[in-house]
């Protein structure tokens, strides 16, 4: 064995044919590459999943459990969940309430999004109604302004008129700074459908209006599940308007409401990770779901944090 | 004398009428009305929720004598300090981890692609929970990090939140843990637009590995990467949750941004809204021309991202 590996070693590297010594350099490159990028996947999986995995561990942590070192609960118990599903706890009264205000919110904002966006951009983009440029550019102003800019005068304004806690307020701001990025994917992909089509309803006898129900919005159905994707997280997920507008328990979101938890003195944190995680998971499940849809828009359209 | 006076006679209504057909920008009859009612709504939002609030904040912001007791407070100071940390680490940080990592998700493999589906849990969950999460962890005696430290290595860890140094570096940090994924989803698509022919055409001239990246790689997305650049600086400057959930602005009031010091801290706490408006409406002088350079950088490049 021994003194064959001895006879062939020599013979190999004297034969040392360039093509031999290149693949042996290609394969250990490889390898390194290979190891390499293991090291990259370990250490992004740590860094995505630490916060995520704090939130899980706390979560199912019991009450007294939550003030002691160790890196996961002894006894892990799904008690907090029930607790906040069954509204248990003095800070959780009006969980479903509050959950149901987030859903209206979002749902709505959604829906005023879409067809405001659609309306625009087919009077923008299909119709050319003259000028339409500045419509354009308002909704680009907007799109770059930070949301969070305006929140003081736009919270002394509800003031004025008396729209604190309703929740109109809020779903006026959030469809004010989710149009714009509407109307840019809308434009965008309202290109790839040929205007001819818009051409030959019209000398059927087709009234616009007509034309954009029955053409424009069926044929923009992907553009349309990527914007309401996207319309329907901000909404849910929009934290610094809804604290400001919502404050009362009836009206407030369930994001305000764990805002609310975090500043009291004696935050059930084990609870309050619970709440989190139930709050998070109706965006995660959007997400994932309509990933591919979105990541689509986002590629074709501009970006918003 | 008399034959131009006809002339002039003749071609005033057709002047009108060519106005009048130029406003309408060729749309007959009643779509003209059509176009304009499918645009109104949009236009209403803009200038109830953008112009007026907007408008607001300015004639608010226009005292001078505002802006002496801004100026002259040394906690708005401390903001401006910790907004340039913020903007100089955060943007870069986020952008050239994203750059890095877009490349790394280009490796062909199933792998790669279930860790990306991991790596977006970020940005897919709402900020909210992350946040609060993150900040039981960096709790001093009870969190997960130093709980970490003292299990694995025996050390006792810093109380992360109560030095301003480290509260602003975890901020930071939380800010690129929240925002990286959404930037590398980005840059990794303007990545797959690079048509592969160019890649092979740089092959036979032999630029491989580093040089591939230097010279075919990043000239073509460094386009992109600076209006990234722009827009995460504007984003950034606007960001309001990750400070007032990670820190609170904490300790004693050291580590606002702009955001969280104009509204929780002028607003909220000391009930001088004016103050809030000027402090942010002191970011304008960086964030005007930001937006114009963005705007023309968004409407040339037809927003090809």
């Amino acid at each position: 064995m021994t003194t064959i590996t001895a006879d062939t070693r020599p013979v190999a590297a004297a034969s040392a044919r360039p093509a031999e010594r290149m693949r042996r350099v290609a394969r250990r490159w490889r390898y390194l590459s290979n190891a390499g990028a293991a090291l990259v996947s370990f250490v992004l999986l740590v860094w995505t999943i630490a916060p995520l995995y704090n939130m899980v561990m706390v979560a199912f942590e019991t009450e007294g459990d939550v003030f002691s070192d160790h890196l996961w609960p002894s006894p892990a118990s799904p008690e907090s969940f029930w607790v906040v599903l069954t509204e248990g706890h003095w800070y959780l009264e009006a969980f479903w309430h509050q959950f149901g205000n987030s859903v209206f919110l979002a749902a709505m904002v959604t829906l005023l999004v879409l067809v405001i966006g659609t309306l625009t951009s087919f009077s923008v983009g299909r119709m050319r109604i003259r000028n339409g440029w500045l419509i354009t550019n308002a909704a680009l102003l907007t799109y770059v302004i930070p949301a969070s800019f305006l929140a003081i005068p736009f919270y002394l304004i509800m003031n004025r008129y008396g729209l604190q806690n309703n929740p109109w307020s809020v779903i006026a701001v959030l469809v004010t700074f989710a149009t714009p990025y509407a109307i840019f994917i809308f434009q965008e992909y309202g290109r790839s459908i040929p205007l001819e089509l818009d051409e030959s309803a019209r000398i059927d006898g087709a009234s616009p209006f007509q034309i954009y129900y029955k053409i424009y919005l069926p044929l923009m159905a992907p553009a349309l599940v990527a914007v309401g994707t996207y319309a329907l997280l901000l909404a849910w997920n929009e934290y610094l308007y809804q604290f400001l507008l919502l404050s009362n328990d009836r009206s407030m979101t369930v994001a305000v409401a764990l805002g609310k938890f975090l500043n009291s003195d004696v935050a059930p944190w084990n609870y309050m990770m619970a709440t989190a995680i139930i709050y998070a998971i109706p965006p995660i499940a959007t997400y994932y779901m309509f990933r591919r849809r979105m990541s689509s828009g986002l590629t074709m359209g501009g970006v918003k944090g | 004398m008399a034959s131009v006076s006809v002339a002039d006679l003749g071609r005033a209504p057709a002047r009108r009428q060519t106005l009048w057909r130029y406003w309408r920008g060729g749309l007959q009859g009643s779509e003209f009305t059509w176009a304009v009612a499918f645009v109104i709504p949009y236009i209403a939002v803009f200038f109830a929720f953008v112009i007026y609030p907007a408008g607001y904040g300015l004639w608010m912001g226009s005292d001078p004598a505002l802006y002496a007791e801004v100026f002259s407070d040394p906690i708005y100071l401390n903001t401006v300090v910790n907004t340039a940390i913020f903007l100089a680490f955060g943007v870069n940080v986020k952008l050239f981890l994203a750059l890095l990592l877009s490349g790394f998700f280009m490796r062909p493999g199933w792998w790669t692609k279930t860790l990306l589906l991991i790596f977006v849990l970020p940005w897919a969950v709402p900020a909210l929970p992350t946040f609060i999460s993150i900040h039981w962890m960096l709790n001093g005696e009870w969190g997960l990090v130093n709980n970490f430290l003292y299990i694995v290595f025996g050390i006792d860890g810093p109380s992360w939140l109560n030095s301003r140094w480290l509260a602003l570096g975890s901020a930071i940090f939380s800010h690129v843990w929240k925002w990286t994924p959404f930037w590398t989803v980005i840059l990794l698509a303007g990545r797959m637009s690079i048509p592969q022919e160019i890649y092979d055409a740089a092959k036979v001239d032999g630029a491989t590995g580093l040089k591939r990246f230097l010279y075919v790689t990043f000239p073509l997305l460094a386009n992109l990467y600076l209006v990234l650049t722009l827009l995460a600086t504007i984003f950034l400057l606007g960001d309001f949750n990750s400070v007032y959930f990670v820190t609170g602005g904490g300790p004693a009031n050291s580590t606002h941004l702009l955001a969280t010091l104009g509204v929780v801290r002028d607003m909220l706490e000391l009930g001088k809204p004016q103050l809030g408006v000027a402090a942010v409406m002191s970011a304008l002088p960086l964030l005007i021309p930001l937006v114009i350079i963005l705007m023309r950088k968004l409407r040339t490049a037809e927003v090809q991202l």
